[in-house]
């Protein structure tokens, strides 16, 4: 009691400095950062004095010389002539256009797959699962490495082009196929499909308002799904059915006309997708395992159809589960998009790396390469994280 | 008076179920023919399945060519298996010195008897850290030789399979160290150590692999100082394990966060200190818990090596497609793709069935 007393009132004396956990995070931190500083300061340093050495001028400014080498394929307007800036932007739109490309085709796939694995129909789930353990096991660069061996190797001259569909031909100068002729009518089909889905937004906003107020049905969902297609549809008859199609000939050693899809690009959005619709596969099928049977079997007991039953029940639950993965995968996608350069598609890292080995820029290259990838990574990031939020478990 | 009459009959003899639900035709009927749409399914599976199957075992075998003198003679409509008859060694082992070859062979069946060893729960504990050490100098021996009358070999010649697990395993064992550190900086108190722990992980997450390998080939020789070299392998090597490490200190924090605020309390009551707390109280369990995402990472590290092939070196990837351009064997690329491809598969398939076991044995404490 007297020891407790005498505690009352005095003050607890401040540990010594070395012991007080405050003071000791300070001086750790400080001491860390230090650390780090002098570690990056260091690199700087000899990466200076190694390029003064090798006469490489340091900056951006070679970006705005002539780049004076070709690309294979562009989506935008592109000769030698242009500038390495303007190089960059081709390879940036390649690289966006095969991801955005992969992630729609991954997604279906993978879907499906993921879907088919559960089937009760056991052949169909065997098949399924062959795909997955197979596709996923092996590495992405050697499974580019053999699509692209498969149509730029195997396939045969135009000549001799295979045949599979009529006006589809597969050569080993890529897969081309018919397009149709521009036509205004084309013009004119957007835009009913754009007013289709305007109507259907519309119908489907009454009759969700009508159905929360009366319990009246209405198949909003067909009458928009008849919409979208019967609307175009009838602007495509009304307007004569202009269906000129552009068909691709052969003309000397190659073909003319049509729409080619290069092997290189086959070969990586074909790899792309494959590899990583097996991951998605397993995703889907781990997310709608992870709703609980009890869950479907209330849906059954309402009275739901098993369409509805997916729709309205198994499939909200699953998306929680099945986003988060997901976007790692699209992420992992398009981060993986830049092994075209093994196959020599004219993605980003592609060439940069040609501007590198012209221009000896090594450091901009990679800033800029490392710069683009954390844009995108972020950009998806956001995206899906926005849509994450919009499914993902509403707790009061 | 019939029911009474009915109570009072000898019961059927028990008959057989009908012949249509049992035996092949009733498992046909359940799982293949159970709907119209799965018959449907069905259909178009077994069409698939008779267009695609038997050309695919009349080119792998029927029409192969097991023997042959040179790529002329082996030519035909079928696969050319002489083609691996006579390129495994080179696929395998590569540009090691051919009298040697019997070294990475001998490193291959190390690795796996490692990892092997490791797999097994009993072996966990104090006996993998002092079975690794000894088996890592091993294979350095083995590889490098220069002593015990062994050629010295340098790495430039590395390559094949022994490569690819060397950049794989070492990537990992060296990674992991680093993984934890970073993990545990990213759920420290001090902000500074958690904010370049975060930047550190963030950035390399999210640039592919290729710039990194790119930097550690190109740039990690203008961030040294002049006059100061290290090999190809070794920048290989470092890249990997700085990009493993970012992945695999994600895996580390996911275990760290699912620790009880409890047992940190517990530790703190005890009066052990931080590094006593994480190292007997927390990392124990968190490491326990995330074994079989770890053992996923290993499969990603593993099928990653196969990039190294941008930067020039040789790993089983990069043998294969040197061995196509043999001007003897020109054509064979399936063939060789297959073959490199069964090698991956046969590594990961292994691997990520352990980690299903894992997952399974683990759950099964929380499983109702």
């Amino acid at each position: 009691m007297a020891s407790e007393t005498a505690a009352i009132g005095v003050q607890p004396s401040r540990p010594a400095p070395w012991r007080d956990p405050r003071l000791r995070g300070i001086a750790l931190q400080v001491a860390f950062v230090a650390l780090i500083a002098a570690i990056i300061g260091f690199l700087a340093y000899n990466t200076t004095v190694n390029l003064r050495r090798q006469n490489i001028a340091t900056g951006f400014g070679f970006l705005d010389r002539e780049a004076a080498f070709g690309i294979g394929e562009t989506l935008i307007a592109y000769s030698p002539a242009d500038t390495y800036a303007r190089a960059f932007l081709v390879g940036l739109t390649n690289t966006l256009y095969v991801s955005a490309l992969g992630i729609v085709l991954a997604t279906i796939l993978g879907t499906v797959m993921g879907l088919a694995r559960l089937s009760s129909n056991w052949l169909v789930a065997k098949l399924a699962q062959i795909y997955v353990e197979a596709f996923r096991n092996i590495p992405l660069p050697l499974q580019l490495l053999f699509w692209w061996g498969l149509l730029r190797g195997s396939a045969p001259s135009p000549r001799e082009a295979w045949q599979p569909l009529p006006g589809l031909f597969v050569s080993n100068r890529g897969i081309l196929f018919p397009v149709p002729l521009g036509d205004p009518a084309y013009w004119w089909m957007a835009a009913a499909f754009g007013v289709a889905l305007v109507i259907a937004y519309a119908v489907h906003r009454w009759a969700r308002r009508r159905q929360m107020e009366t319990g009246r049905q209405f198949p909003a969902g067909w009458l928009g799904l008849g919409l979208a297609i019967g609307l175009p549809l009838a602007v495509f008859l009304a307007q004569g059915a202009p269906l000129e199609l552009e068909w691709p000939v052969l003309r000397g050693f190659n073909f003319a006309g049509g729409t080619v899809v290069s092997p290189e690009f086959g070969a990586l959005l074909i790899g792309l997708v494959i590899y990583t619709g097996s991951f998605i596969a397993e995703i889907v099928r781990a997310g709608i395992l992870a709703v609980s049977w009890g869950q479907s079997e209330a849906a059954m007991a309402l009275g739901l159809r098993p369409g509805q039953r997916m729709r309205l029940i198994v499939l909200p639950q699953a998306l929680r589960v099945i986003v988060p993965p997901m976007t790692s995968e699209f992420l992992s996608l398009t981060k993986n998009s830049s092994l075209a350069v093994i196959i020599g598609y004219p993605d980003l890292v592609s060439i940069a790396n040609t501007t590198m080995n012209q221009t000896g820029q090594a450091v901009e290259g990679i800033a800029m390469i490392m710069a683009v990838y954390l844009a995108i990574s972020l950009s998806i990031s956001l995206l899906m994280n926005l849509y994450n939020r919009s499914v993902a478990l509403v707790e009061r | 008076m019939t029911d009474i009459d009915i109570a009072h009959e000898i019961p059927l003899a028990a008959q057989r179920p009908p012949v249509i639900s049992t035996g092949v035709i009733g498992w046909l009927r359940a799982n293949l023919f159970n709907s119209v749409f799965n018959t449907i399914l069905t259909i178009i599976a077994v069409y698939l399945l008779a267009i695609t199957v038997p050309p695919m075992i009349r080119w792998a075998l029927i029409d192969a060519v097991w023997n042959a003198p040179n790529g002329q003679a082996c030519r035909g409509a079928g696969a050319c298996w002489a083609f691996i008859g006579e390129k495994w060694r080179f696929i395998l082992f590569g540009r090691y010195p051919y009298a040697e070859q019997w070294r990475p062979a001998l490193v291959v069946v190390l690795f796996i008897g490692m990892i092997l060893a490791s797999c097994d729960r009993r072996m966990w504990g104090r006996r993998l850290l002092l079975l690794w050490p000894a088996g890592l100098v091993l294979i350095g021996i083995l590889m490098w030789g220069g002593v015990f009358g062994l050629r010295y070999v340098e790495t430039e010649l590395w390559s094949g399979l022994p490569l690819t697990l060397v950049l794989a395993v070492i990537g990992m064992v060296f990674a992991f160290p680093f993984a934890i550190l970073l993990a545990l900086g990213r759920r420290s108190q001090l902000p500074a150590v958690r904010m370049v722990s975060v930047a550190y992980i963030e950035l390399v997450r999210g640039v592919p692999l290729i710039t990194v390998l790119f930097m550690a080939s190109v740039m990690l020789p203008l961030f040294l100082p002049a006059g100061f070299t290290i090999d190809k392998l070794l920048r290989a090597q470092t890249a990997f394990i700085l990009f493993a490490a970012a992945y695999l200190a994600e895996v580390v924090r996911g275990g760290l966060q699912a620790i009880p605020k409890g047992q940190i309390e517990a530790a703190d009551a005890l009066g052990l200190g931080y590094w006593r707390r994480t190292r007997l109280i927390v990392l124990p369990q968190a490491l326990a818990m995330v074994i079989p995402p770890l053992v996923n990472n290993f499969i990603g590290a593993f099928k990653n090596t196969a990039l190294v092939l941008i930067i020039g070196l040789f790993d089983l990837l990069n043998t294969a497609n040197t061995a196509l351009t043999d001007a003897n064997w020109q054509g064979f690329a399936a063939e060789a793709y297959i073959f490199t491809a069964a090698i991956y598969f046969c590594f990961c398939f292994f691997m990520s069935r352990y980690s299903q076991m894992l997952e399974r044995t683990f759950n099964r404490g929380h499983r109702r």
